[in-house]
């Protein structure tokens, strides 16, 4: 039995117009609130020491560009986040594992992990700061402790979702613990990982901030600081920007990991399906 | 092992599972045997015990009593040669239908083009040409289930252990689905144990079948299907298949 469905190339067609409206739309959408942005300056409803126009921040990005203010604190907040992500994310899927696989070891660590939950990072910083400094290192451990919560209990919840059926199926055919590790545990857990992933990448931006404006000498957050301090509002602007700039980018590679790790999961187009000549 | 050799013997078997009062006895001192090359089936009301059985004789659950002797020897754990087939498909949905039919290989280590040659040929056994590349996501209940057993014949076992794998299959499909099993199981000379809970179906495919009592299962009947090979549909209407289905619906109770 065949299932008469449209045409692939109809559908196919119909997908690139949406995408197309869809990047249209959001082009439109940029380009009304520039608009409005813009408008707002020019009617002077705001003044500019809090508002700058969209020109003046335009230039003052150019010449943080230019001078290599950007580069170097972009440089700087970046690597805080990338380092705070990794250490973040290794702690949480190493102790989420351990967590999703053994009794005695939930047991054990429980309290700690809803303790963790509950610690306001941003009220901690301080701390941290104090205890290691105001180099990049408080500023990493910052970041992976925002990070840690949602991946851990996304990798406790991906570990979950693993059927019963097909452990039950990797013993009778005898797998290692390795094989069942990287064959089924990996690939059943990561759709719910990576949706850890996502938040915990972004989280990460605001760790990193929330770090630098504590104390430091670099980084996007300290040049937020420095602006605000010298009514060097599109400096402000510029940096808030970056930082906006960056975190979508963080997201956007792991919607993208998504798109290429999970394509099993996405897969509309069907296979008519011949049961039984 | 000799060819005449039992594939399996349970001796005494029993399984009980614990719970708040005192444990739930599932299996009750099971003894059978099974030669090479018997086309065995399980019957039994639900709930009594019968995946149970097919799960000790595949070394997922270690008995609480007797023993299981498998080729000869005391299985402990999962042993070599044996394939399962789950009563739902129990695919891999990151995995398409060559690479799920693979799987058994891989894991053995073979080498992935050797592994490739074999599962292509399951691919054709089971009548999946053409769907390689397809995920399972992609196939009809029927397709699935061919898929898992093309991964449980991959391997060459010696025992092919099924719980209940056409019973979320419409009748047509499951009809189809037997008499494909009963062609794989006589060009490949297995030793098939299967769980059903169809009367027809094991006197249509068995060579022998085994009845179980409700709870806890108990061997209640050990029935030789006496019907000659090969049995279209229409041996259903015969005084023979009556007798035997008569038999059996007795002993089920
Ligand atoms: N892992 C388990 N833990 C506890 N009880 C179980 C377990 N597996 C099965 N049982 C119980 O054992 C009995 C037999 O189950 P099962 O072998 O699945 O029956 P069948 O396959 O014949 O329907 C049922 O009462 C079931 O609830
Ligand atoms: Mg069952």
């Amino acid at each position: 039995m065949v299932h008469t469905r449209p045409p692939k190339t109809t559908s196919r067609r119909l997908g690139q117009a949406l995408l197309e409206h869809g990047a249209f739309l959001l082009v439109f959408s940029l380009g009304l609130g520039l608009m409005a942005w813009h408008i707002t300056t020019r009617l002077k409803v705001v003044p500019v020491f809090m508002l700058p126009s969209p020109g003046r921040v335009l230039a003052r990005a150019a010449q943080a560009v230019l001078d290599g203010t950007l580069l170097i604190n972009g440089l700087v907040t970046l690597g805080e986040v990338l380092s705070g992500l990794a250490l973040g994310v290794l702690a949480a899927t190493t102790l989420g594992y351990l967590l999703a696989k053994s009794r005695p070891v939930e047991r054990l660590l429980t309290p700690y992990v809803v303790a963790s939950q509950s610690i306001p990072v941003v009220a901690i910083a301080p701390l941290l700061v104090i205890w290691f400094g105001p180099g990049l290192f408080s500023k990493v451990l910052i970041c992976a402790l925002i990070v840690f919560f949602p991946v851990l209990i996304n990798t406790i919840v991906g570990m979950r979702t693993v059927p019963d059926e097909l452990r039950e199926l990797m013993r009778s055919l005898r797998a290692t613990r390795w094989q069942t590790f990287t064959l089924l545990e990996v690939p059943a857990a990561l759709p719910v990982f990576l949706g850890g992933l996502r938040v915990g990448a972004t989280l990460s931006v605001i760790g990193a901030v929330v770090g630098e404006f504590v104390g430091a000498k670099y980084g996007l957050g300290f040049l937020v600081n420095i602006g605000r301090g010298l009514y060097d509002t599109p400096l402000v602007f510029v940096a808030v920007f970056t930082l906006i700039a960056m975190a979508m980018t963080l997201y956007g590679i792991v919607v993208l990991l998504e798109y290429l790790l999970l394509g099993w999961q996405r897969r509309p187009e069907r296979i008519s399906r011949t049961d039984e000549e | 092992m000799l060819p005449s050799s039992p594939v399996i013997i349970t001796h005494r078997l029993s399984a009980v599972f614990p719970d708040r009062n005192g444990g739930l006895q599932a299996l009750d001192d099971l003894s059978f045997t099974v030669w090479p090359e018997e086309f065995v089936c399980v019957l039994g009301p639900s709930g009594c015990g019968k995946s149970t059985l097919l799960r000790a004789l595949a070394g997922l659950l270690p008995p609480t009593g007797g023993e299981i002797l498998y080729r000869g020897e005391r299985l402990n754990g999962p042993a070599d040669g044996i394939g399962f087939v789950f009563q739902r498909a129990n695919l891999m949905p990151w995995r398409s239908v060559i690479e799920n039919i693979t799987l058994p290989l891989e894991l053995a280590g073979l080498p992935h083009w050797e592994a490739l040659a074999r599962a292509l040929a399951m691919v054709k056994l089971v009548g999946l040409e053409g769907f390689e590349r397809a995920l399972p996501r992609d196939l009809s209940g029927g397709m699935a289930q061919r898929v898992a057993i093309g991964r449980a014949l991959v391997h060459d076992p010696a025992l092919l252990l099924l719980d209940e794998p056409f019973g979320s299959l419409d009748a047509l499909t499951r009809e189809r689905m037997g008499a494909e099993l009963l062609r794989i199981w006589q060009a490949n000379r297995k030793t098939v144990l299967m769980v059903t809970h169809s009367i027809s179906e094991a006197l249509l495919l068995a060579d022998r079948v085994l009845v179980l009592s409700p709870r806890p299962g108990k061997l209640r009947l050990d029935l030789r299907v006496t019907l000659p090979r090969p049995r279209d549909d229409d041996i259903r209407y015969t005084e023979a298949f009556g007798a035997l289905a008569r038999q059996l619906k007795g002993a089920i109770g």
